[in-house]
């Protein structure tokens, strides 16, 4: 082989010297393959199995392969969901030696699910809002820690389930750019983008009869901009109050509590005469429940699925007679006693559908469903073994929900044939 | 169609001394395609993201046409950031694709069609409009996306390094017809790169910046023929132009072992500060081999040379001593003649052709004469 190839990765993995690099990655053989992606990319991008994990393989240009590597690099560092960079190849070249483009290789998340999957099942009417939800936050987060994402679409962004909710990822950093802080121009290009783009896309699922015809693509976009207004305000306007209304710095903190994310910081600020204060958050981090439940009992979940956990925690301490007790303590016995029984007794099989947080949440909305019909408190385990058995077996294996099989490439009147199930 | 002006206009990132983009003056004409070009960390991005409205202005003004946008926001420029996105909708057709944001804006069917209609015209692509994008080449997805930025008929495209994430071949392709597409469509734009020979082949003009200074603006030509300054000289053409700083005696520079009379004008802008030096610059083709001992010559020791068929340069160093070299390099370079190509390790005479010699101050590196 005449190639010479680099590396640039934190941890590299020896096994990555065993793929292809000297063929095109568009005429890797099917055998090396996990799957092929769906709809239409600028760049070729492919899903390989190695060592264990699934990862995604983008053949892209040099200096932009290394740019995305570095960005993603620091938006992991700085606790942005997005997807985890593993490293860049450069030097490659086919067997007469002719230059082949670099690639950047990511982690496939697990358990994500790309929006055209949810969009081909069947749909609870509400989905698209939910999402638009998701990515608002994303957006919000991303803004608040001063990246600039110059593409933001539903198509760059994976999806995982949290509680009824979503929570979303950045999957493409291409066109980004880290700034220490964003100007409004920069934030409001973001949103408008946003807002096209989706709307594009949401179009494209109407072309494809994937969307229900009541939805209104442009007033979800619309959306999108509300739901991120909203929010940013929030978490960064200011409030003013006159002097004796102290609980207001309280209430203000549990506002954005309630919202999600915690207060790092907060400026208090008054007037010569010391009659108005004005309070505004400086820093502030998301994952209030998330980061509460993990400092609890070492699990780490999603924000919404932390918050469900949590009631469900105070719930066993009231039920226990003690709120009284070591919160920790408690945290632990709940952990022993009520959650790791439930998600164990998910047959092993069945484990590759939904994450353990998940399935819990389901669990506890299940056990409510069956108890009203059954008009008694049903027991834990009972409302399991039910759950498993009339909800969970029918649901597909979202753990590594990827493309199209290899293979098998959509024909043009159907451009996106069926998921293909991955398994490791 | 319109006008651009940056009038002094300058970025200072917070918590930085030294402006990104330091008083900026540069107007461009209706229908111009002006190229920003310089290395990395230059400012060009910067001042096509000011012009976006993605940047804030933080002393002087942006104009496009009459209109002070100084404080406009992104979205009310008119301007279109072409290639940034474009995502294909896989069951939307070609046309569709490239009139969904008319239709977001409420624009008439009948118009987005005729505006879709002239625009695939223009890109070659009417006998696609009614194709989903799968039955496309990369090259007229490539064309789809900018028929998507054609149809809103903005006043300015604006490009950052639109072409940097194509492989090579595509690369040279789309460079060829962005330019031509532009010049049928004469509408002011604006293309960022680091790469002067897209810069060289593409623009009406160049604005060549560095440390956030615009060095010189003007045709490829002029900046070819008369860098304003070291940096220009040393930045624009490639292979790079020789450059380096001798010592002057009686109106006369040591070259290696030859001694180049300056021209009047130049001797004559030599300052105290020089120090009794000047800076010389000649390109490789403005080098010709001669025999050894000629009037005026200096002897280059080969160290490589590359043959390209119709072309062959000699990488080599300056016999003698003496600090000359191309670009980032540390050789010499001279264009010979590829039927005539000395061996590694032979050393040859060359001499500068009459009025190819490019003088600048040994101490502020501005042109002399």
């Amino acid at each position: 082989m005449t190639q010479n190839l680099q590396i640039t990765a934190a941890r590299p993995d020896p096994a990555l010297l065993d793929l292809p690099w000297d063929i095109p990655l568009i005429s890797w053989p099917d055998d090396v393959l996990a799957a092929l992606p769906r709809g239409i990319s600028r760049h070729v991008v492919r899903f390989v199995r190695l060592s264990g994990r699934v990862l995604a393989i983008k053949e892209i240009g040099e200096s932009v392969a290394h740019r995305e590597y570095e960005l993603l690099r620091r938006l992991n560092r700085l606790d942005v969901p997005s997807v985890v960079p593993v490293g860049v190849i450069t030097g490659r070249r086919d067997a007469n030696g002719e230059r082949l483009e670099a690639v950047l290789v990511t982690e496939h998340l697990q358990f994500s699910l790309p929006y055209r999957a949810l969009f081909s099942q069947a749909l609870r009417p509400d989905t698209a809002t939910r999402l638009i939800d998701a990515l608002a936050v994303l957006l919000v987060r991303l803004h608040l820690v001063g990246f600039y994402w110059g593409d933001v679409s539903l198509s760059n962004t994976l999806f995982r389930r949290d509680a009824e909710t979503f929570a979303a990822y950045l999957v493409d950093a291409e066109t980004g750019d880290l700034h220490r802080e964003l100007t409004p121009g920069q934030r409001n290009y973001d949103i408008d983008l946003a807002r096209t783009n989706i709307i594009g896309e949401l179009m494209d699922l109407a072309a494809g009869e994937m969307l229900d015809e009541e939805v209104d693509e442009v007033g979800i976009g619309d959306a999108l901009v509300e739901r991120y207004n909203e929010l940013w305000d929030a978490l960064t306007g200011a409030e003013y109050f006159v002097a004796d209304d102290r609980w207001r710095v309280d209430a203000h903190i549990e506002r954005l509590n309630r919202l999600g994310f915690d207060v790092g910081e907060l400026e208090m600020t008054t007037d010569i005469d010391g009659t108005t204060v004005r309070i505004q958050p400086k820093v502030v981090d998301a994952g209030h429940h998330s980061n509460r439940l993990f400092r609890l009992t070492g699990l780490d979940v999603q924000e919404n699925q932390a918050r469900r956990l949590l009631n469900d925690l105070d719930s066993y301490a009231a039920a226990t007679g003690r709120q009284n007790d070591g919160e920790q303590l408690v945290a632990h016995d709940w952990l022993r006693t009520v959650f790791e029984p439930t998600v164990n007794a998910v047959p092993r099989e069945l484990r590759r559908k939904l994450e353990p947080a998940q399935i819990f949440h389901e669990v506890l909305d299940h056990r409510w469903y069956v108890s009203e019909r059954a008009e008694r408190d049903i027991p834990l385990p009972e409302a399991v073994a039910s759950y498993v058995e009339d909800v969970l077996r029918h649901r597909p294996d979202e753990k590594a929900l990827l493309g199209l099989p290899p293979g098998r490439q959509p024909s043009e009147d159907d451009p996106e044939s069926d998921y293909f199930h991955l398994s490791t | 169609m319109a006008t651009v002006t940056f009038d002094k206009a300058t970025r200072v990132y917070p918590g930085t001394e030294r402006p990104a983009v330091d008083q900026l003056d540069l107007h461009i004409e209706d229908g111009e395609f002006l190229v920003l070009v310089g290395p990395s960390g230059c400012g060009k991005s910067t001042s096509l993201r000011m012009l976006a409205g993605l940047e804030d202005v933080n002393g002087g003004a942006i104009l496009i046409g009459d209109r002070d946008v100084t404080d406009v926001q992104p979205k009310d420029r008119d301007i279109a950031m072409v290639f940034q996105n474009y995502a294909l909708y896989p069951h939307m057709s070609v046309a569709d694709n490239m009139g969904f944001a008319l239709k977001i804006a409420g624009t008439p069917k009948a118009e987005i069609r005729q505006r879709v209609e002239e625009a695939a015209k223009i890109l070659d692509l009417t006998e696609y409009l009614d194709r989903k994008p799968k039955a496309l080449s990369g090259g007229q997805r490539q064309r789809v996306a900018m028929g998507r930025a054609i149809v809103r008929q903005p006043q300015v495209f604006l490009m950052d390094e639109p072409l940097s994430n194509l492989d090579a071949k595509l690369r040279v392709q789309t460079r060829t017809q962005i330019a031509s597409l532009q010049r049928r469509l004469g509408v002011t734009t604006v293309y960022v790169t680091h790469d002067q020979t897209e810069a060289l082949t593409m623009g009406d003009r160049i604005a060549v910046l560095s440390a956030g200074v615009l060095q010189q603006v003007g045709t490829p030509r002029e900046m070819y023929d008369k860098p304003a300054n070291v940096f220009v000289a040393g930045f624009i053409g490639s292979p790079a132009m020789n450059i380096g700083t001798f010592d002057v005696t009686d109106g006369r520079a040591q070259v290696g072992g030859a001694s180049l009379a300056l021209e009047r004008a130049v001797a004559d802008g030599i300052t105290a500060a020089d120090g009794g030096r000047v800076t010389l610059g000649f390109r490789p083709e403005s080098l010709e081999v001669v025999s050894a001992g000629s009037e005026g010559a200096f002897d280059v020791d080969v160290t490589l040379v590359e043959e390209l068929g119709s072309d062959a340069f000699v990488y080599g160093s300056l016999k003698n001593g003496g600090d000359l070299h191309a670009g980032d390099s540390n050789q010499v370079i001279v264009r010979i003649d590829p039927r005539d190509v000395p061996d590694k390790g032979d050393t040859i005479s060359v001499t500068i052709r009459p009025e190819q010699t490019h003088a600048f101050s040994a101490s502020t590196g501005e042109r002399l004469g």
